[in-house]
């Protein structure tokens, strides 16, 4: 974002033209009068090609990066800027590391509207500054209508994962446990919720949500003991306990009574025959940790507003299959598969 | 969910569980068949198979509308979603049934068909009306309970002057694949014998309990109606063991709080004045039935894309190594076809019960498949 002899003035009413990504001066309008304020810090500021930032002390550095193209672009709970920023921030995060720095690019469909991009700068800006994790550098492009829905969006992250974390997917043994932060589909349901065709009025929000705070609280608490964390988003908390157990070469065994589900979100999902194990999350993790570490964890993790309903889910288990098992709450077992096909597009 | 969750109580099932266990007679075998694929799915999707003592084995029927349509018919519907102008819009299982060279509406959809998935008939409706350059068509499945709805969307349409709107129509009646299996059985064509039905839920909230009355009449089977909720199927089981150790066959209904004798005459009035039983219509698995499946009456032959576009059936065969033939009749178990889980799963299914939620090797595959050599001794 380096615009040169721009002035901040830019009709809000109007829409993104081909010129807005043209390098000339409606660009650098563009910039100037939507990203750069939404955005703003001393990083951005520097006008250059690229950020130059320090590194605030010794350790590893963790990095990052993903493309948001949820449908819609707004959603009850938040949008695609405050998701674009808080899902970065916590793949980032859950390495252990503390997030530092974000990238921000942005491919805008020609005739979208420009007081709707302002909304999703200012949300961006929004939830960078809430978490503390200021965006250093950025890009925009604008593609021909049709050659796009609306706005996608990539971030990147870096952090610094502090000296004698190290948390994999590869390190779940045999008796550890498995946490889960708290209640498990609330994103999916809320995006479905405003669906066009399959619109239907709930009281879900989205969880979108920065979790390093909750993380860094997990780390104090746990150390040593905690082996990895994941969130559960695309293909839901079965998707991400199957990632595990085949990472790890273990099985799990969970209970499905602990499980935390809002009972607005289990009777939509019932409505729309679809398993809340499978159902997007933007603001949960799921934690594997030494039993010895377990309860100094859980009470952290409640301690913490993000982690309130944080409960016991699971236990790792041996399985030369590397089956993801539970025990229903009406006292039977079964498999907890991988979502086969597709649930939804376009949900993050 | 309150009123859901009264029927997902843990404790009642291990209550109801234990009187099974305790009059289920060891010396007896109680094969017990669950006509529906709702009931295939909670029985997988509650882990109910392991609440049943040995002599009591589920064997899972065809009543899944996806599994059965024969792969004559998905070709039909692939051909005629890629004639240029038709819009095709059908239920999101319908999408990965796998056609003749494992073609499907999915690929079909990838490689420029204008295909729609949709929630409900209406929206179908909605898209004709709005898209009045589109022939719309409702890839329209399903047993009674599916039904009544594709009739109000032909209904719907035709209050409001739709011209571009149609249907093509699946739809499949129950006692007829009920009739046909009793009779295979009978003739031992698999060596299948089944001692009881559960009989469907949905369904039988429109048809009515009588419907089955001919299982008890002229087969002496007997059938225990039930809710689709895994307590429902509990207590039904109970009660086809009390029936058999009684030495009775009644049409019995547990799903007292949705099921009458004579079900809901609206919807089968409504049903009856636009449809009429086909001579006969082919089923995966049971072959060509006859009175088995519906098409609309001549008055409403405008709103029948088969007679519209000249839909052909060309009747094509299984893959060779399917076992879904032989699974819908009960004859064999999932985990016996030698597909299952090798090339067949529920990512890229061969055949139709490895595509819907409700088919018995999806069920198998997603919830049950640990359980596998257990499964492989109790079904020898």
């Amino acid at each position: 974002m380096s615009p040169r002899d721009a002035k901040p003035r830019l009709d809000l009413s109007g829409r993104v033209e081909m010129t807005h990504g043209a390098g000339g001066r409606a660009m650098a309008q563009l910039i100037e009068a939507i990203f750069k304020p939404a955005l703003a810090n001393d990083f951005l500021a520097q006008g250059n090609d690229q950020a130059v930032m320090p590194l605030p002390g010794p350790g590893r550095l963790a990095m990052s990066t993903d493309g948001y193209v949820v449908s819609p672009l707004f959603f009850p709970g938040g949008d695609i800027g405050s998701l674009a920023i808080h899902g970065t921030i916590n793949d980032v995060a859950l390495s252990g590391a503390v997030p530092l720095y974000l990238s921000v690019s942005v491919i805008i469909e020609e005739g979208f509207p420009l007081a709707d991009l302002a909304r999703i700068a200012d949300s961006m800006g929004a939830a960078s500054r809430a978490a503390g994790v200021p965006v250093v550098t950025g890009d925009t492009k604008v593609v021909e209508r049709g050659k796009a829905d609306g706005v996608f969006i990539s971030t990147a992250g870096l952090g610094l994962v502090p000296p004698g974390l190290d948390l994999s997917g590869d390190r779940a043994r045999p008796g550890d446990r498995v946490i889960l932060s708290g209640s498990i589909g609330d994103h999916g349901i809320a995006i479905l919720s405003s669906r066009e065709n399959l619109e239907f009025e709930t009281a879900i929000l989205s969880d979108s949500a920065a979790l390093h705070g909750l993380i860094a609280a997990m780390v104090a608490a746990a150390g040593p003991h905690l082996k990895l964390m994941r969130d559960p988003t695309r293909g839901g908390l079965a998707a991400t306990l199957n990632e595990i157990a085949n990472q790890s070469g273990v099985g799990i065994v969970i209970e499905e009574a602990a499980i935390p589900v809002k009972p607005q979100v289990a009777a939509a999902c019932e409505l729309l025959g679809i398993d809340p194990l499978t159902v997007a999350n933007e603001g949960k993790l799921i934690a594997v940790v030494d039993p010895a570490g377990a309860e100094a964890l859980l009470a952290a993790m409640r301690a913490h507003p993000l982690g309130r309903e944080a409960a016991l889910i699971g236990t790792i288990g041996e399985d030369d299959q590397h089956f993801v098992q539970m025990r229903t709450a009406f006292g039977g077992g079964r498999i907890v598969d991988w979502l086969a096909g597709e649930q939804l597009p376009r949900i993050c | 969910m309150k009123h859901v969750e009264e029927y997902r109580d843990g404790a009642l099932a291990q209550g109801l569980a234990a009187a099974i266990r305790a009059e289920a007679d060891p010396a007896r075998s109680y094969r017990l068949m669950e006509f529906c694929g709702g009931h295939t799915h909670a029985i997988a999707r509650y882990g109910l198979e392991d609440l049943l003592p040995p002599p009591v084995r589920l064997i899972h029927g065809p009543g899944c509308p996806v599994c059965v349509l024969p792969v004559g018919r998905i070709d039909a519907a692939i051909r005629l979603a890629a004639r240029p102008g038709i819009t095709l819009c059908t239920y999101g299982d319908l999408m990965r049934l796998p056609g003749s060279n494992r073609d499907s509406l999915l690929k079909a959809k990838a490689a420029g068909a204008d295909i729609r998935m949709v929630y409900s008939t209406l929206d179908a409706v909605a898209i004709a009306a709005r898209e009045p350059e589109r022939e719309v068509v409702f890839f329209a499945i399903g047993f009674e309970t599916t039904t009544p709805p594709t009739a109000v969307a032909i209904r719907e349409a035709e209050q409001n002057g739709l011209t571009n709107f149609s249907i093509f129509c699946n739809h499949v009646l129950t006692p007829a694949a009920i009739r046909a299996i009793v009779t295979g059985a009978e003739a031992a064509r698999d060596g299948v014998a089944i001692d009881g039905f559960i009989g469907p839920a949905h369904v039988s909230t429109v048809i009515g309990s009588e419907a089955y009355r001919f299982c008890a009449d002229e087969f002496a089977k007997p059938v225990a109606i039930a809710g689709f909720e895994p307590l429902d199927v509990l207590q039904a089981v109970l009660m086809l063991v009390r029936q058999i150790n009684q030495g009775r066959h009644e049409i019995e209904t547990q799903y007292i709080r949705a099921v009458t004798p004579t079900g809901n005459r609206k919807a089968q009035a409504l049903v009856a004045t636009m449809f009429e039983p086909r001579p006969s219509f082919e089923w995966r698995g049971l072959g060509a039935l006859p009175d088995s499946g519906l098409r609309l009456r001549p008055a409403f032959a405008r709103f029948d894309a088969e007679t519209r576009f000249e839909v052909e059936t060309v009747p094509a065969p299984d893959h060779p190594g399917c076992a879904c033939g032989t699974i819908l009749r009960g004859a064999k178990r999932p985990e016996q076809c030698k597909l299952f889980g090798t090339i067949c799963t529920p990512d890229s299914p061969v055949g139709a019960c490895m595509v819907s939620s409700e088919g018995a090797c999806a069920a198998q595959w997603s919830y049950g498949r640990f359980r596998r050599p257990a499964a492989e001794r109790v079904s020898a």
